[in-house]
């Protein structure tokens, strides 16, 4: 994405709603052990996640997460019908760090997307952290939580 | 005979940027050598070395997963819609375990 295609983030930062963090957080929660995933979108070009869209995991595995083929094609419809596109991709790790493995780094399939990994390996905090990966290049950024962007 | 083929973000630079191309084949692997035809490289994101859909995609007909419906042989018709979507999966997991599990 070019520096002029950003409007609500500047470069190298995911500024997302407290409320979408949460709810991100309770999900991870809900599914652990196994991982979560799911998609925020948002308007195409915006850059701003704005709709939250738990998905299920089809794996239900502890160490692996697929989107439901049928799942995948019904939201991304529905994202297209509505101008958006997943702007933040998440899931969980659910015993290791919140750093995109080999395995996330070879699927990872939209350029355009913030992947977001949360970490529930401890019980009482949660280790959020955001990556751009493209062309199997992983680069960190920042998160900027901020609060009422979003209407609940 | 036109197949409407909707190409996801990461496979646009094989279509110079376009969102929606057509090609024509009366099976799956038929429309992928015309695809690949006017567009080349793309046969290559979508299937592996042995022959076999890559992992990396899931291909619909319709609203209907191509791996329910033949894969490579599922039929196709005039006005059918194809849409490719790059598959979303990952996790803790190493990679070779994760494809074994993905069982595609």
């Amino acid at each position: 994405m070019g520096p002029g295609k950003s409007h609500g983030n500047v470069n190298g930062v995911l500024t997302i709603d407290r409320a979408i963090i949460d709810a991100i957080v309770a999900h991870s929660r809900r599914d652990h052990p196994d991982e979560a995933c799911g998609v925020v979108a948002g308007a195409i070009g915006s850059d701003v996640p704005r709709r939250h869209i738990p998905m299920d995991n089809a794996a239900r595995s502890m160490t692996f997460y697929e989107f439901d083929s049928m799942e995948h094609l019904r939201v991304w419809r529905e994202m297209d019908d509505l101008d958006e596109e997943p702007v933040v991709i998440y899931h969980s790790h659910t015993a290791t760090e919140a750093y995109p493995s080999r395995t996330d780094i070879s699927f990872a399939g939209e350029p355009n997307a913030h992947y977001l990994l949360v970490s529930t390996r401890e019980p009482d905090s949660e280790e959020i952290r955001s990556f751009r990966i493209v062309d199997g290049v992983v680069t960190e950024e920042e998160v900027n939580i901020v609060d009422a962007t979003v209407k609940a | 005979m036109a197949i409407e083929v909707r190409v996801p973000t990461i496979l646009r630079s094989y279509t110079g940027g376009a969102k929606i191309v057509e090609g024509a084949g009366d099976t799956l692997i038929e429309l992928i050598d015309d695809l690949d035809a006017k567009h080349n490289g793309l046969k290559g994101r979508l299937i592996t070395a042995e022959g076999g859909l890559h992992r990396f995609v899931n291909i619909y007909v319709n609203d209907e997963d191509v791996r329910f419906l033949g894969a490579l042989d599922a039929k196709l018709k005039d006005g059918d819609s194809i849409t490719i979507l790059p598959a979303v999966a990952g996790g803790a997991l190493g990679f070779a375990a994760a494809a074994a599990l993905m069982g595609k």
